[in-house]
C-alpha cells in the first residue's frame, strides 16, 4: 500500500505516480458523526491546493473538503452519493472522495505523515 | 470556557456514558453519545442511531437545563392569562397545555408548558435560553398573593418512544393509563416525581421532573431497563424537526407572531373573544388580514440538506423566504426543513427552490409533521 499523508484540515492523500486519492481521516469522520450527504467535484475540474471542492454533511452540520494538493479531478467516488455512511465505515479505503492527476510529489511530501498527524491531533486536543 | 458553563445533575453520568458535551444555552449538554458495553449493544450511539432508537424503543434525554417553576396562589391561572393567549383558567387539574408568552408587539417571547397541579398551583416549563427573562417577566406581572417559585433544584428527564409507557409503568404502575398531556405526582421506583405524558419528539412518552439530588438515581434506573438508551441534543433536534415542532430562537422568536408561525391553535376560543393578552391587537390584525408569510414544512427533491438561514426562492429566482430549521431526518431518510414563505406560496406541494452553496435546488412545500405523531390517545 502506498504511503498516506494528512492535512491540518483532516484530509488524507495517497499518491500513486502523479495521481492523488483524497478522503477524510478517521479522526474527521468521528468528529463529524454520521455522514448523510456528500457533494463531489465535477470530473475535469482543476483545483488549487486548499481550494474547497467537496462537501460532507452530518445530521447536524455541513463541512467543506479542501484539495490537499493542486491537480485535476479525474475520478469521484459515486458510492458516497448513495451510501454516504461509507465515509464513517471505512474512511481511508472505500470512503475515498476523489482522485487528482498531475500532482507534484513535492506538494504531497510537504504534508504530514502518519506520525506527524498523530502529534498534530494530540496538540489539537490540548 | 467549560468552567463558565453550568452543569445539569447528570453531568457526571453523561461523561461516564461517553457523551460528547457541547455548550448549549449556557449549559454543558450531551449532543450525542459514544456508547460502550451493554448500552452499545442496545444502541450504536451517534445522532442517527439515537434518533432511530427513540422511534423504535425508548430514549432517555436530559432536559434539566430547561426552566422549571411553580406559580401558586389564588387566581394564579387568571394571572398567567394576562401574559399568554392560551386557556389557562379552563385547564383542568391534572392537565397540561402548550402556550406562548407573547410580547406587546404580538411576537413570541417564549413557548412553554403549563400544568394545573390543583389547589391554585401551576407548574411551568420554559426554554433554557429564555428562563431568566421569562421568570423575571412573569414574576413582575403577578398580582399580590400569586407567587412564582423558580425551581433550580429540580432535574428534568424525558423518556420518549413507543416503549416508554411499558418501561415507566414497571417502575410506577398505572402511568401507562395516563392520557396525552396528563400530569401526575407519583413515585417512580420510590422517588417522588412530577410526570407529564408529553414530549418533544412526536413519540409517546413522558417528561419527568425530579429533585436534582435524585435525578441521577432515576436516570440510572431508567437506563437499567433493556429498552432504554440515552440520546443527546442532536437526536432531540432531528426528532422534533421530523415531528414539525418549533424550536424557540429558530422557528419562532420575538419577530414572529403566532398566526404566521401556524400556532393560531394555541389561542383559545374564549381568548379570541376577550383579546386581553399581550400583543392581542397585532395578532388580531394578523388573523383578520391574513399573515404576510407562513411557517411551512419543506422537502428538498434531492439529497442535499438545506440548513437554517438558507434562502428560499421562486422559479424566477425572487426571494420568498428563509429556512429556520433544516437538516436530515433519520426516520424520513431524507433531508427536510422548516421555514417561512410568502403566504400565497405556502400551499402544500408548491414548488420552491433552496439556495444551497449558490445553486437553486428544487423542493416542495410539504405538510407537517413529516413523520406521523405517535401520541397516546
Amino acid at each position: 500500500m502506498s504511503e498516506i499523508r494528512y492535512t491540518k484540515d483532516h484530509e488524507w492523500v495517497r499518491l500513486e505516480g502523479d495521481v492523488a486519492t483524497v478522503g477524510i481521516s478517521n479522526h474527521a469522520q468521528e468528529a463529524l458523526g454520521d455522514v448523510v450527504f456528500v457533494e463531489l467535484p465535477e470530473p475535469g475540474r482543476a483545483v488549487e491546493e486548499g481550494e474547497a471542492c467537496a462537501v460532507v454533511e452530518s445530521v447536524k452540520a455541513a463541512s467543506d473538503i479542501y484539495a490537499p494538493v493542486a491537480g485535476k479531478v479525474i475520478e469521484v467516488n459515486h458510492t458516497l452519493v448513495d451510501e454516504p455512511g461509507t465515509v464513517n465505515a471505512d474512511p481511508t479505503e472505500a470512503g475515498w472522495f476523489f482522485k487528482l492527476s498531475g500532482v507534484e510529489f513535492e506538494s504531497f511530501a510537504a504534508l504530514m505523515d502518519e506520525d506527524e498527524y498523530a502529534e498534530f491531533l494530540e496538540s489539537e486536543a490540548e | 470556557m467549560s468552567d463558565t458553563l453550568k452543569t445539569t445533575p447528570l453531568d457526571g453520568l453523561h461523561r461516564a456514558l461517553g457523551a460528547r458535551m457541547v455548550p448549549f444555552a449556557g449549559y454543558a449538554m450531551p449532543v450525542q453519545y459514544d456508547l460502550t458495553g451493554e448500552l452499545a449493544a442496545r444502541c450504536r450511539g451517534g445522532v442517527l442511531a439515537e434518533h432511530l432508537h427513540c422511534r423504535a424503543k425508548a430514549a432517555l434525554f436530559d432536559v434539566s437545563h430547561m426552566g422549571q417553576a411553580l406559580l401558586a396562589g389564588p387566581g394564579a391561572a387568571a394571572a398567567l392569562e394576562s401574559l399568554v393567549p392560551g386557556d389557562i383558567a379552563g385547564l383542568k387539574p391534572g392537565r397540561q397545555r402548550y402556550t406562548l408568552l407573547t410580547s406587546e408587539a404580538g411576537g413570541i417571547l417564549d413557548d412553554l408548558m403549563v400544568a394545573n397541579l390543583g389547589d391554585d398551583h401551576l407548574a411551568l416549563v420554559v426554554n433554557a435560553a429564555c428562563k431568566d427573562a421569562d421568570f423575571a417577566h412573569i414574576a413582575a406581572s403577578m398580582p399580590a398573593g400569586v407567587r412564582l417559585m423558580v425551581q433550580p433544584d429540580r432535574g428534568l428527564l424525558a423518556l420518549q418512544g413507543p416503549m416508554a409507557a411499558a418501561v415507566l409503568a414497571r417502575l410506577s404502575p398505572g402511568v401507562d393509563k395516563m392520557s396525552f398531556m396528563a400530569v401526575a405526582s407519583v413515585p417512580v421506583a420510590g422517588i417522588e416525581c412530577l410526570i407529564s405524558r408529553s414530549g418533544y419528539t412526536g413519540e409517546d412518552g413522558y417528561e419527568i421532573s425530579v429533585s436534582a439530588r435524585q435525578t441521577e438515581d432515576l436516570a440510572r434506573l431508567l437506563l437499567a431497563e433493556p429498552e432504554v438508551a440515552p440520546a443527546g441534543l442532536g437526536a432531540r433536534d432531528s426528532l422534533r424537526l421530523e415531528a414539525g415542532l418549533c424550536l424557540y430562537g429558530h422557528d419562532i422568536d420575538t419577530t414572529t407572531n403566532p398566526v404566521e408561525a401556524a400556532l393560531t391553535w394555541t389561542i383559545s376560543k374564549r381568548r379570541k373573544m376577550e383579546w386581553n393578552f399581550p400583543g392581542a391587537a397585532a395578532i388580531r390584525a394578523a388573523l383578520h388580514d391574513g399573515p404576510a408569510r407562513l411557517r411551512v414544512g419543506i422537502l428538498p427533491d434531492g439529497r442535499a440538506p438545506a440548513r437554517e438561514g438558507t434562502e428560499i426562492v421562486d422559479a424566477a429566482g425572487a426571494m420568498i423566504g428563509h429556512v429556520t430549521s433544516g437538516g436530515f431526518g433519520p426516520s424520513l431518510n431524507a433531508p427536510l426543513a422548516m421555514g417561512y414563505v410568502r403566504a400565497d406560496l405556502a400551499a402544500d406541494g408548491t414548488p420552491v427552490f433552496l439556495m444551497v452553496r449558490g445553486k437553486p435546488l428544487p423542493a416542495r412545500v410539504a405538510p407537517m409533521p413529516f413523520v406521523p405523531h405517535n401520541y397516546v390517545r
